[in-house]
């Protein structure tokens, strides 16, 4: 068995640090005394890894049992390692699903709430957070504390989108979403540019439920910000094909690519096949929900594409109030800092009002999503895209980070100190930790 | 099917529990913490497409006394055995229980004498129904004595045995007796080890078992693949057991 100094542990950018995970079928048990605790690994920085002096996390994958299920009303109440791909697996056929689901099923019910997830219908059903009932947390003491919006509603609040750091998730209550047919009516059409962009956003959200944006970053001039909009909603049962869609196949990688696989020649040519290989300009469709929600989780460990040295997410939202232009400020600014930094996927959309979690990362205003081979310009690159977002009161998604300077974080979280009053509250101490809340929020390690 | 589990609280069990009551069988839990299985209980009932009821008894297998009654309450509730399943089973390292000869017996006893002996009232009772099919799982590690496994696949190698010769005497009256050998499988048992290149997932074994037991099989290993793994194993001459650490 390998030592807690040899083995290490990392987020989805497998940018690793020292440390191992711990696993039981048992949160009460082994929640207690824990930093940390951890779902499926899906965040992408170091919010689900151990602090340096710690470096043990309590992973909650065993606890998956669904505790309660009406089907009349559709609450739910499931452990914190009950995974969105377990609950798809059961529920989708049966006509129920998740009122807000991220980019990838490999997530776990605790994970959701901890990062305060938000996807495709943010504009209409917010973050999954306002969806939560109730959570059963074990707090820093040890205690076993029931909180929901109307009862310990500040430490509810705090633990929504807290990335970990307010308790422990032992379990969670939420109500799933009665849907018309477990398939998707979807649309998807090419824009020429981020003016169009923004525009054909705003007119989708109007009419549809769901809408995203891939971007290619890698465009430039008179086609700066061109893509394909994305956008849907659950199908008309008479339109839908008459089974349940069947689970999709996946490929595995099973080991890193070499590094030089990713790079600006086969990033570009990615993005413009990409582009160019939408055909005709303007489909439409029922689509499967997977295809649909979940494309990159076609290949399992698909991260590993990026080699061994590992990637990280750049995501970002910038206010309504800093104008429509931002979005286009932004992406001028991009491509010129991107410099030979490689990104093949960078996705946008469009984001409605700001969650109550106090950490939470969405606010009114559009949200843009970039995945970035780490290299030794990488911090540069996070540093310099941080002081524009800062200029234009936008913030960072701490489910994606690596690289956010502490000070950068606070010019950007006015609620910070807010969150940090609720926390030392619950835990004076501070014993709930993570690499990311040393790195970030100053915490002792 | 009508089926009562021991050890379906937890991994492989849990998700052999769940491959059943998702493909309609009934299903009645055995184990130790009521509390626990009340809530294992809770997450079978949406799985169920009947929605069965799932109910349960306390059984501990350090406790012999608790069988039959367990296995009554079973059978009452189910209205008949179809099957009993064993997943219950007890892992310590060798190293641990080398130190400590009191978790050495403890150990011998509930994967050995004492599920044999929980057997023995599974089997008096289903050929009084006429028959039915018990599944235990024991392990790989009873098909060879190795270094890392000592004790733990001596406990498992007895229940095999015994698992065959059931099979052999009681197969024409009507039982079927299925010795199920998982080979390293990650579940919370194993979390600690590390997993060596074809560690299975608790899920392919449930589906794996489930298939063996509609088709009556006497013996599966799974995942499948330490069928071979085993066999090359069992070749190995005694010098070269001697010296590798597996
Ligand atoms: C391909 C891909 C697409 C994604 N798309 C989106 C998206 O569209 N929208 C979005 O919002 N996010 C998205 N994400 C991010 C992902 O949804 C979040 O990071 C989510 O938190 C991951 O859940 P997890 O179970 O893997 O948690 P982990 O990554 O293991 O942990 C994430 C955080 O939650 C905390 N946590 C986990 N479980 C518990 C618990 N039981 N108690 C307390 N704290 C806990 C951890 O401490 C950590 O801070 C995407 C990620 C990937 C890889
Ligand atoms: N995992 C492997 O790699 C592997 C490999 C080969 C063989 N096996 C064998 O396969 C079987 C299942 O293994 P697993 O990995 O699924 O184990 P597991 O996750 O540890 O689950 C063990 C189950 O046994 C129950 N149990 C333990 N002691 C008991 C007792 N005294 N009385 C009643 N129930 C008891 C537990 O119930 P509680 O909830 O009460 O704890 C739990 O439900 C075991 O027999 C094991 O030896 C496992």
């Amino acid at each position: 068995m390998p030592s807690a100094e040899e083995s290490t542990i990392s987020g989805w950018g497998g940018l690793a640090v020292p440390g191992r995970e711990v696993f039981s079928e048992d949160l009460v048990r082994l929640s207690d005394g824990a930093v940390l605790s951890r779902g499926l690994g899906r965040a992408y920085g170091d919010s689900a890894c151990p602090p340096a002096d710690a470096p043990v996390v309590a992973t909650t994958v065993l606890a998956d049992r669904i505790l309660s299920f009406d089907e009349e009303t559709g609450d739910l109440r499931g452990e914190a390692g009950l995974s969105l791909r377990e609950l798809n697996r059961l529920l989708l056929p049966r006509k129920w699903f998740t009122p807000v689901t991220p980019g990838t099923q490999y997530v776990t019910l605790g994970g959701m709430v901890a990062a305060d997830i938000h996807g495709k219908n943010h504009h209409v059903e917010g973050c999954f957070g306002a969806h939560v009932t109730s959570l059963l947390l074990r707090v820093a003491d040890g205690r076993l504390v029931e909180c929901s919006p109307e009862v310990e509603s500040e430490l509810f609040w705090a633990t929504v989108g807290g990335m970990g750091l307010t308790g422990h998730i032992l379990e969670v209550a939420f109500r799933m979403r009665r849907i018309s047919s477990p398939w998707i009516d979807a649309e998807s059409f090419r824009v020429a540019n981020i003016d169009v962009f923004m525009e054909k956003l705003e007119e989708s959200a109007r009419e549809w439920p769901m809408t995203m944006g891939w971007i290619d970053c890698r465009s430039t001039g008179a086609n700066l910000g061109r893509g394909i909009l994305y956008r849907g909603k659950w199908a008309d049962p008479a339109e839908a094909p008459v089974g349940p869609p069947k689970a999709k196949r996946r490929i595995d990688m099973p080991f890193n690519l070499p590094n030089w696989f990713l790079n600006k020649g086969t990033v570009v040519a990615f993005n413009e096949t990409m582009f160019r290989c939408h055909i005709p300009a303007k489909r439409s469709g029922i689509r499967h929900p997977e295809s649909f929600f979940y494309p990159l989780d076609k290949v399992l460990h698909w991260n590993r594409m990026y080699g061994s040295r590992g990637f990280t997410q750049y995501q970002c939202v910038l206010p309504e109030s800093a104008g429509r232009g931002s979005a286009r400020r932004f992406l001028e600014h991009l491509t010129k800092e991107l410099g030979g930094a490689s990104s093949f996927l960078c996705v946008i959309k469009d984001c409605a009002e700001e969650s109550q979690g106090l950490l939470s990362f969405p606010m009114p205003g559009i949200s843009i999503a970039m995945d970035i081979a780490v290299d030794d310009r990488t911090q540069k690159l996070v540093d310099d895209l941080n002081e524009l977002v800062i200029d234009m009161g936008g913030r960072v998604y701490l489910a994606k980070d690596s690289f956010t300077r502490p000070e950068h974080f606070r010019a950007m979280e006015p609620r910070l100190d807010r969150f940090m009053e609720v926390r030392a509250k619950w835990d004076p101490e501070l014993k709930l930790r993570s690499a990311q809340s040393v790195r970030i929020f100053g915490d002792p390690a | 099917m009508k089926a009562a589990i021991l050890g379906g609280t937890k991994g492989m069990g849990r998700s052999l529990a769940r491959v059943l009551a998702e493909r309609g069988d009934e299903v009645f839990l055995l184990g130790r913490d009521p509390e626990d299985l009340e809530r294992s209980a809770q997450d079978l009932v949406p799985r169920s497409p009947q929605r069965y009821l799932v109910r349960h008894a306390a059984c501990d297998l350090k406790r012999v006394e608790s069988f039959g009654p367990a296995l009554d309450a079973a059978a009452e509730a189910l209205g008949k055995l179809d099957a009993v399943i064993v997943t219950a089973g007890l892992y310590h390292g060798q190293e641990e229980l080398e130190e400590d000869t009191a978790l050495a017996l403890e150990l011998l006893q509930v994967n050995f004498s004492n599920t044999i002996a929980f057997c023995e009232e599974a089997r008096r009772r289903l050929l009084a129904g006429g028959g039915g099919t018990l599944a235990v799982f024991s392990s790989v590690a009873g098909d060879r004595g190795r270094k890392p496994v000592v004790i733990y696949g001596a406990s498992k190698a007895g229940l095999s045995a015994y698992l065959e010769g059931l099979d052999h005497k009681y197969r024409a009256d009507g039982l079927v007796t299925l010795c199920v050998k998982p080979g390293f499988v990650k579940t919370g048992m194993t979390a600690g080890l590390k997993p060596p290149p074809f560690a299975g997932d608790p899920d392919d074994v449930a589906r794996i078992v489930a298939r063996a037991i509609d088709a009556k099989k006497p013996l599966v290993y799974a995942p499948g693949i330490w069928r071979f793994v085993m066999l090359v194993i069992k070749n190995l001459p005694r010098f070269v057991m001697r010296k590798i650490g597996f």
